[in-house]
């Protein structure tokens, strides 16, 4: 696949993903974390990565940051960032653009710092690892950057400790360490799922603020698709390792074609629906990455198996491929996805929606 | 912070004293006449009653206790009694404060008694110390970043061979090969540094403080092995490396740091057990040490200066305890500022 | 790896067809049913003690202070907020894994706040709890039929020859494999092991089921699978649930009734209508506004959301007057001097704030006033004999202030 895969218009995208696998051999086997992932990014623009535990989209991003260097994964494919393929870039190399062009949000700020240094000598020592400047510089812009992140008093807080600061804050001050070298790419690994919701709305007003400032390329990567539908301009699900449904954002999330991603869009209430709606499982488990079924890694829990003829869904892995609408991927074999959208999904899941469509 | 330490002091204090009360009651428990001990082999009853008079065996033991005690603060005379001390001036001895006791069985008091054996068993303990800290650090951390690999098989079996074979049999072993058939060593003599220069105290140490150090090798390193690898594994250590940081960096300053932490708690207690004498050790070389001073004030039923010794060895060990608290708090902001 | 291993489907079955699956809709309220249980006026403070020579108390974290709720039977409660309001602690009171400071929990004709030790035994059969974390919540060294067992056999309730039989049907009833009761949870995955910790909690046939935040660490997909096993299982025993959760969402979808809590209170309880749709509390507003939803998607960007300022205050230390004003964004100085009751404003609808209003229409003046005998600037008012109930009772009275109509609605 190449880079014709752009979905979300005119910019020319700075990260092309292609074809990106993520194994680690174990004794037990390989485990396919993530098995031939494609996707383009714009600078400026988001991209949601969808998925839940196991899916491979934490691993995915670490290897974009090659965080996998030095552990036993194979990683293959080509990463490219602004025409440099990181994959085959050295060790050091890769060092001097981890932190500097591509930076990385995660996902329990406490965790994610460390606790015997002060969140200010955190953040100074991003920056001091890609620019040579004294203590007293590098101290003055982790300030100027702990204020634009909303961090009150930033000249005192710096030398607060990570558990002295709310778990807001601490996102924030994580935030300022991500963006302090102006990077061109942010990947935030479920940034706001350890916060509260109003915790969350500032979190992400934040985030999408200071984007536009900087016209950074982000990656969020959640399994909430509420907050896809708010932050991103692309959508990417995946399921055991492989995208199976990717395209701009407001179209795959209201016409979405791959009955997994009508698991995820059923599986979660929604807070106007109609309460005739149904919350309706997926049933079983995600699957193992061990020994993942055969052909279409979700057909053991979909139900639409019926409508697919022959043994298609259990022999033959489906294509990423285009759908009827303009820059919609999908891998599914269902011929007919948004009539059974409509017709079945919809009026169980959102009753309001499906009888004004 | 300080309010916490004075606290901890207060209470370390108390603990002193209910120790050595429970120590004279035990004593006291035993069927042993202290007086006729300390009075020698061949005693008539008289005799025996002017030994109790003198060491003030003829009271109750809570009256001993406390007369103990004043003394820890005010300083003994002895013969404790006024009258004995008037007939003999010459053979008064003053025991000043802190006053520990007086042992008939070593005809000094029990502070001569430690002050000689002492600095043996510190000197032999710290030195101890730091080689199994050195040691068993360094091995430990390239073992866990060589897990899985030779080196760290290598590393870890090694160093449990050592962990099987007893003390004495080390000591032993090192005495009779390296000291006497291979001559690597000359004999070790416990030498102050006042007599004989740094050099002779370190030359002669070596090999018993080896000994000693060898028993904690094998718990350090797999130890500090698996604190190491934890600490690799954590969310700060990822972003560590998402910042940029070379991989030395990540390792010195953010993986090992929080690794090593709990290392105090287990130096401070081991070291602090270790100063209360290191009997194997310190009784296979023949070192004066407090480990000595112990087994030989047993067989004789010297209790003054097994009460030194028991002081001695806990307050050691409670002073450890304030101190591994008081770094735990400079090392660990979460204990500091709550 | 930063993921967990997923656990294969067991069994590796054939997936039901999308109709097959069984999703429930909202569960519905029954305004007829009796209460089950009966909160009143509950507290729960933790000492601080100061780190100083001595050690003495300074203060108290003042994590629930004066909650009043009635749990119908067979229905539930929803009680949301965010972390450190005070939602679990109520669960945990009310389960006495804490001993209340004050107040009462009917039960049964007893008040479980100040039970005795043999009578709170038997009621522990009765009130059951679900914890979030499936992980950590069951012991890896037992067994699932010793998990599940246990409790029957602490209560004896079964001969000991029968254990086995009944802890296997319970485990067909959350829908496990029943063979499988001699596996250990780590060959579990996430939503199997929160099935296992329903069997346990169904084993003693309880009235009550305190669910604390029971399907917030499970995967999407599971969580759906979760709630359902809880709306059938409720349906099928009459179970009352306590629904602890901070997603707003599942919690309309499982609650005919939500308590919105702030800082140790109730700020906000009423009927689902009433609170997602009739939200008269800035703060249950704010906290609904920043949820983000799915469908604006459709539309594209971002909706104007309430943003709260700040972050929510020490319980040690609250605000004095309402606790919510540091942060309100319709606060004024009444709000800092006098700490406004729950009022009633619907036939199942309490609010506590001085300015109760439908987004954007907040009275300019409080309305508390005539209650708390108190003019606008909150100073005592001679003209006006403030109300001697501003405690507020469980449940609902049958007169209330009908806000619209500025007038006294009668049921």
């Amino acid at each position: 696949m190449t880079a014709s895969l752009t979905t979300s218009g005119t910019p020319a995208p700075f990260l092309e993903v292609d074809d990106l696998k993520v194994h680690f051999p174990t004794s037990d086997g390989i485990v396919k974390a993530t098995d031939g992932l494609s996707f383009t990014l714009a600078r400026g623009k988001t991209l949601g990565i969808v998925g839940e535990s196991g899916s491979g989209k934490s691993v995915s991003s670490s290897a974009i940051l090659g965080l996998h260097r030095g552990t036993s994964a194979k990683v293959s494919g080509e990463i490219r960032l602004d025409g440099v393929d990181l994959l085959t870039l050295s060790n050091e190399d890769m060092r001097l653009h981890r932190g500097k062009d591509i930076a990385m949000i995660f996902q329990d700020p406490l965790s994610a710092m460390h606790p015997y240094y002060s969140v200010g000598a955190q953040i100074a020592e991003a920056y001091r690892v890609h620019n040579k400047v004294g203590r007293k510089a590098a101290r003055s812009r982790v300030v100027d950057m702990l204020e634009l992140v909303g961090i009150p008093q930033p000249d005192r807080r710096y030398d607060a400790y990570p558990h002295q600061f709310s778990g807001g804050m601490r996102q924030r001050a994580m935030i300022a360490m991500a963006l302090i070298n102006d990077p061109t790419l942010v990947i935030a690994d479920e940034p706001t799922t350890a916060l509260d919701v109003t915790v969350q709305a500032q979190i992400l007003d934040l985030l999408g603020n200071l984007q536009k400032e900087f016209n950074t390329g982000v990656i969020i990567i959640t399994h909430d698709l509420g907050v896809v539908a708010e932050m991103a301009d692309d959508v990417l699900v995946m399921y055991g390792g492989r995208a199976v449904e990717y395209g701009p954002c407001n179209e795959v999330l209201t016409h979405p074609e791959m009955p997994y991603t009508w698991g995820l869009l059923s599986s979660v209430p929604n807070l106007t629906a109609d309460t005739n709606a149904r919350m309706v499982p997926i049933p079983g488990n995600p699957p193992s990455l061990l020994n993942p079924p055969t052909g279409c890694a979700f057909h053991p829990r979909c139900g639409f198996r019926d409508e697919v003829p022959g043994q298609l869904c259990t022999t033959v892995l489906p294509d990423l491929e285009a759908s009827a609408r303009p820059g919609h991927l999908k891998r599914c074999h269902l011929a007919n996805p948004d009539r059974i959208y409509e017709i079945k999904v919809l009026p169980e899941i959102a009753p309001e929606l499906a009888k004004e469509a | 912070m300080w309010a916490y330490a004075a606290r901890r002091c207060v209470i370390g204090v108390v603990l002193l004293l209910t120790l050595t009360l429970v120590t004279f009651m035990l004593f006291f428990a035993a069927p042993v006449n202290q007086a006729r001990l300390a009075c020698g082999k061949i005693c008539n009853e008289q005799q025996i009653a002017v030994t109790e008079k003198a060491l003030g065996y003829d009271k109750p033991f809570y009256a001993q206790w406390g007369s103990f005690v004043r003394g820890v603060v005010e300083g003994r005379k002895y013969p404790l009694d006024p009258e004995l001390r008037a007939a003999a001036p010459e053979i008064v001895t003053d025991c000043t404060a802190p006053c520990l006791g007086y042992s008939q069985f070593n005809a000094k008091t029990v502070n001569e008694l430690l002050t000689e054996a002492a600095p043996v068993t510190i000197s032999l303990a710290v030195l101890a110390v730091v080689i199994w800290l050195f040691f068993g650090v360094l091995l430990g951390i390239m073992s866990a970043i060589t897990k899985g690999s030779i080196i760290d098989r290598g590393i870890v079996g090694l160093t449990l061979i050592a962990f099987a074979f007893p003390t004495f049999f080390i000591a032993v072993f090192f005495l009779k090969y390296v000291v006497v058939k291979w001559g690597l060593l000359a004999y070790p003599a416990y030498t102050p540094i006042a007599e004989g220069g740094v050099g002779a105290w370190f030359g002669n140490l070596f090999l018993p403080s080896f000994t000693l150090a060898l028993v904690f090798l094998a718990s350090y390193v797999r130890i500090t092995r698996a604190f190491v690898l934890e600490s690799l594994s954590e969310d700060y250590i990822r972003t560590a490396r998402a910042k940029g940081l070379k991989g030395r960096t990540v390792l010195f300053k953010h993986g090992l740091r929080a690794a090593l932490t709990p290392l105090v708690t287990m130096t401070g207690l081991d070291f602090a057990g270790l100063l209360g004498g290191a009997i194997i050790t310190e009784r296979v070389f023949a070192y004066p040490g407090l480990g000595s001073l112990t087994v030989d004030a047993s067989n004789a039923w010297d209790l003054p200066t097994i009460i030194g010794v028991v002081l001695v060895a806990g307050a050691f060990v409670i002073l450890m305890n304030i101190i591994v608290d008081i770094a735990y708090a400079f090392i660990d902001p979460r204990v500091r500022l709550g | 790896m930063s993921e967990a291993e997923p656990v294969t489907v067991p069994g590796g079955g054939e997936a039901p067809s999308f109709e097959e699956v069984s999703g429930n809709s909202a569960a519905e309220l029954d305004p007829t049913a009796p209460p089950v249980l009966t909160v009143e006026n509950l507290r729960m403070y933790f000492p601080v003690h100061a780190t100083g020579l001595v050690r003495r108390k300074v203060g108290d974290v003042q994590a629930v202070d004066g909650v009043s709720f009635v749990l119908p039977e067979g229905g539930s409660l929803g009680l949301v907020g965010e972390s450190g309001c005070g939602k679990s602690t109520t669960g945990r009171a009310i389960t006495r894994l804490y001993k209340p400071t004050s107040g009462s929990i009917h039960y049964g004709g007893q008040d479980l706040a100040t039970i005795s030790a043999r009578n709170l035994k038997a009621m522990r059969s009765e009130i059951q709890m679900i914890f979030q974390d499936p992980y950590s919540s069951l012991n890896p060294r037992h067994t699932v039929g010793a998990i599940v067992g246990a409790p029957l056999r602490i209560h004896d309730v079964v001969p000991k020859n029968q254990t086995l039989k009944r802890v296997q049907e319970l485990l067909e009833v959350v829908g496990l494999n029943p063979e499988h009761y001699n596996r250990y949870p780590n060959e579990f995955s996430g939503g199997q092991r929160q099935r296992i910790g329903i069997a346990r909690a169904l084993a003693l046939r309880p009235k009550v089921i305190v669910a604390d935040e029971p399907v917030s660490a499970l995967d999407v997909s599971i969580q759906a699978q979760v709630v359902n096993l809880l709306q059938d299982l409720q349906r099928e025993f009459n179970i009352a649930f306590l629904f602890i959760a901070h997603d707003l969402a599942v919690v309309r979808h499982f609650c005919p009734e939500i308590a919105v809590m702030y800082l140790g209170k109730i700020v906000e309880i009423g009927d689902r209508d009433s609170i997602y749709g009739n939200a008269h509390h800035p703060y249950t507003q704010a906290l609904l506004s920043a949820v983000p939803d799915v469908r604006q998607a459709a539309t594209g960007g971002r909706r104007e959301r309430i943003q709260l300022q700040g972050d929510v205050p020490s319980p040690i230390d609250p605000p004095s007057g309402c606790r919510f004003r540091t942060r309100c964004p319709i606060a004024q100085e009444i709000c800092s001097k006098h700490e406004p009751p729950l009022m009633q404003i619907g036939r199942r609808h309490k609010v506590a704030c001085h300015f109760p209003g439908r987004l954007g229409e907040h009275p300019r003046e409080p309305l508390t006033t005539g209650l708390l005998g108190v003019n606008g600037e909150g100073l005592p008012d001679p003209g006006v004999s403030p109300s001697n109930d501003l405690v507020d009772q469980p449940g609902y009275a049958d007169t209330w202030f009908d806000l619209d109509a500025k007038s006294i609605g009668r049921a």
